[in-house]
């Protein structure tokens, strides 16, 4: 796993984030291990209490488990979850800045959809 | 259990170096002692290792007088920046050295550490580049395995692989032994994710201690063209500004109105070392 910070936002919300990233595109499949506090703050040489508490939002948000004596483990169900979570989000986190660049390139409403058919096509 | 500093101050003639400190560290946290150069850090380590002695006042270690007392000095491991071995010895001998004086020291960790670094531990240290000497330093601090580990200066002369090597041997160390480890630097963007706790030291006087997630809560960055940053700014606490032609950057404490961000506004999270900048009053070194 490739961690990046941009700085953006503390550590500990990037930390959660990208460990949510990881298992969203199956780097950490359900039901199997990620990494322990320990390995990720070695890793990185972050402070642990930074890690723990970045892989604290993911267990609140039902993302991964605690076993006993073995370590961090990703629910069942987690990937599914990942996915409403980023659908809510899609406005914000995508379209909202894209509308707000568009402006700024003063793109009206029919080329950026022309834009987004068009990237399509070139996909496909 | 904790190292308690009381009141502590210490005059070289009529220079006040440390100005009536009173600080609290406590153990089994990773500590930075921030402060820039001649701020009074080194002095305030000196007088808790009782390398000097407080003109006044007290350091307690985990309740007893840290002055001309063994059981209080073997918890408590100074790495300086001067260098306080003789020129002749080598690594293998510091740690030798180390083990009479520290208890829990552990000798061949010591070892595995200098060879990781690549360090010739049969070499002379004053036969040392300066990263090396540094290195050698290091090596007997993290063997000691003392309670309470100050590092000051801890990657002087170090290239950046041998930085994020020290730094990855910290945070090991750590987790394999909790103890407290204190870095004092001036360098704070490379050791501020390692930092639990920080304490920032101004002409020789304690400004902030706090949690490092407390102390970046506080406030935040704002970003834009320079008449809507003023403009979002007034009555606001801004405690800082950069400017870098027409876009500017002000950093402002406290979250009144954060909600409302007119357009063409970013907001960011205060880091580390812009929030030190600012409250050292460095605004010429921003410059």
């Amino acid at each position: 796993m490739n961690f990046r910070f941009t700085g953006d936002k503390p550590i500990y919300i990037e930390i959660a984030e990208q460990l949510e990233d990881a298992i969203f595109t199956d780097i950490y499949p359900e039901e199997t291990q990620i990494p322990s506090t320990t390995e990720l703050s070695v890793s990185l040489s972050i402070n642990p209490a930074t890690v723990l508490k970045g892989m604290n939002i993911l267990v609140d948000g039902g993302i991964i488990y605690k076993k006993r004596g073995l370590g961090m483990y990703v629910c069942t169900g987690a990937v599914e979850k990942i996915r409403q979570k980023r659908q809510q989000g899609f406005y914000e986190s995508y379209v909202a800045p894209l509308l707000s660049e568009a402006k700024k390139l003063g793109l009206d409403e029919n080329e950026i959809i022309s834009l987004i058919k068009g990237g399509n096509a070139d996909e496909h | 259990m904790s190292i308690e500093i009381k009141n502590v101050t210490k005059k070289f003639g009529k220079t006040v170096a440390v100005d009536a400190i009173t600080a609290k560290i406590d153990e089994e946290k990773i500590y930075g002692i921030l402060g820039r150069n001649g701020a009074g850090k080194s002095t305030l380590l000196n007088i808790i290792s009782n390398r000097i002695i407080a003109t006044d006042g007290e350091v307690l270690v985990d309740g007893e007088e840290a002055v001309e007392n063994n059981s209080a000095q073997e918890k408590v491991f100074l790495m300086s920046e001067v260098d306080m071995y003789p020129q002749s010895m080598n690594t293998a001998e510091i740690l030798k050295w180390t083990s009479k004086f520290y208890p829990d020291t552990d000798i061949e960790k010591g070892k595995e550490i200098a060879k990781r670094f690549t360090l010739d531990i049969k070499k002379g240290i004053g036969q040392l580049s300066t990263g090396y000497r540094t290195i050698a330093k290091f090596v007997a601090a993290i063997a000691s395995n003392a309670k309470y580990t100050f590092l000051d200066e801890p990657v002087l002369g170090l290239d950046a692989n041998h930085r994020e090597l020290l730094y990855k041997i910290i945070v090991e160390e750590y987790a394999e032994n909790p103890r407290m480890i204190a870095v004092a630097t001036h360098i704070i963007e490379e050791v501020a994710g390692l930092l639990e706790e920080v304490i920032i030291i101004e002409k020789g006087k304690v400004i902030e201690t706090d949690s490092v997630e407390n102390l970046l809560s506080r406030g935040y960055g704002v970003t834009g063209k320079a008449e809507l940053v003023d403009g979002f700014c007034a009555n606001k606490n801004v405690i800082g500004t950069e400017s870098i032609g027409s876009l500017k950057i002000a950093y402002i404490l406290g979250h009144d109105n954060i909600s409302e961000i007119p357009d063409g506004l970013e907001i960011s999270p205060l880091n580390l070392q812009k929030l030190f900048i600012v409250l050292t009053g460095g605004e010429e070194e921003v410059k």
